[in-house]
């Protein structure tokens, strides 16, 4: 029960910065596409850069979890075809709804609605990936 | 007290952004939220007919537990941590949203002309978010990840397939709104 109310506190930590950054705003993901303004490539860039030196602080130091275990970043499998197209064909997604996976929670809790269609079709989205995997190139 | 309440610069929320992958790191996890709609499609019963969603999805109830802690955070953000929820886009960006009929751009969170639940009496509304969702379960799914597990987490962890996914993520949001916005708006 501890675990999943550390979980929890992440995931508050995670929504209330992703919504207080515009990271959540559809007017932001078009401004990146853009390239007219900084913003979004500064929160990117900025959580990269910590991001580094966070795992490799982690792997250095051999560095354990809280609950005593070693800490596994798996690795994804080598491939181009599946990220490259799968890449594209979410970023398409991105910029027309505005929201990627996270954002997408955050944007319900923030009382918006209409995000509840982009969230029923994602899943549909993802089951038909399930459907058609074998006949896709990885 | 002000800046809280305030939009967040970049240099406090990407840093936020890192160290809520370090905390869950450090709780045996790694951030990824794209998995969650995979977990769903289980629990909902596609494992019946399809075997991408045969597994014991219980090992991922921490993960629904981080997708609600992001719906608490995002009302609490909204509702507590506001004082105007306007989006202050570069000039550059209104000017061309006013254009394409987005009248909302540099006045509101979302665009009212997608978000606002009136919005959904236009069947074309409906169709947007629609596709919009698919593309990205889709897409996530095929790419075996999203913005936190490829373009935060992957790429911290210096790993070359979250780099192509991160390129295509790029080369499909370009396309997106240089080539298929000028015709759908």
């Amino acid at each position: 029960m501890k675990k999943y109310l550390t979980y929890l506190s992440i995931g508050i930590l995670i929504g209330i910065t992703l919504f207080k950054s515009e990271a959540a705003s559809w007017f932001r993901i078009y401004e990146m596409f853009k390239f007219q303004s900084f913003h979004m490539y500064g929160i990117i860039g900025s959580a990269l850069f910590l991001g580094i030196i966070c795992i490799q602080f982690i792997k250095r130091n051999n560095l354990k979890s809280f609950y005593k275990e070693t800490i596994v970043i798996p690795a994804k499998e080598k491939g181009f075809y599946r990220y490259f197209i799968g890449g594209t064909i979410f970023g398409l997604g991105w910029a027309l709804a505005g929201a990627c996976p996270g954002p997408m929670y955050v944007l319900l809790g923030a009382g918006f609605f209409n995000i509840l269609i982009v969230i029923a079709f994602a899943l549909l989205g993802t089951y038909l990936y399930g459907v058609f995997k074998d006949k896709l190139p990885h | 007290m002000d800046i809280i309440f305030q939009p967040w610069p970049w240099y406090i929320s990407g840093p936020l952004i890192a160290i809520g992958m370090f905390l869950l790191l450090l709780a045996g996890k790694t951030f990824g939220m794209s998995s969650n709609l995979k977990t769903m499609c289980s629990i909902l019963g596609a494992g019946k007919k399809v075997k991408f969603f045969q597994y014991d999805w219980t090992a991922y109830k921490w993960n629904l537990v981080v997708v609600l802690g992001t719906i608490i955070g995002g009302f609490i953000a909204a509702n507590l941590l506001s004082s105007n929820l306007n989006v202050n886009i570069s000039p550059a960006s209104v000017a061309e949203l006013n254009s394409l009929g987005f009248k909302s751009a540099g006045k509101a969170y979302l665009p009212t002309e997608l978000f606002n639940l009136s919005a959904l009496k236009d069947i074309k509304t409906l169709i947007i978010l629609a596709i919009g969702g698919v593309l990205i379960g889709f897409g996530t799914r095929y790419a075996g990840g999203c913005t936190s597990g490829h373009a935060i987490t992957g790429l911290s962890n210096l790993q070359l397939p979250s780099l192509i996914a991160v390129i295509g993520f790029f080369v499909g949001g370009l396309i997106m709104i240089n080539l298929i916005f000028p015709l759908i708006f």
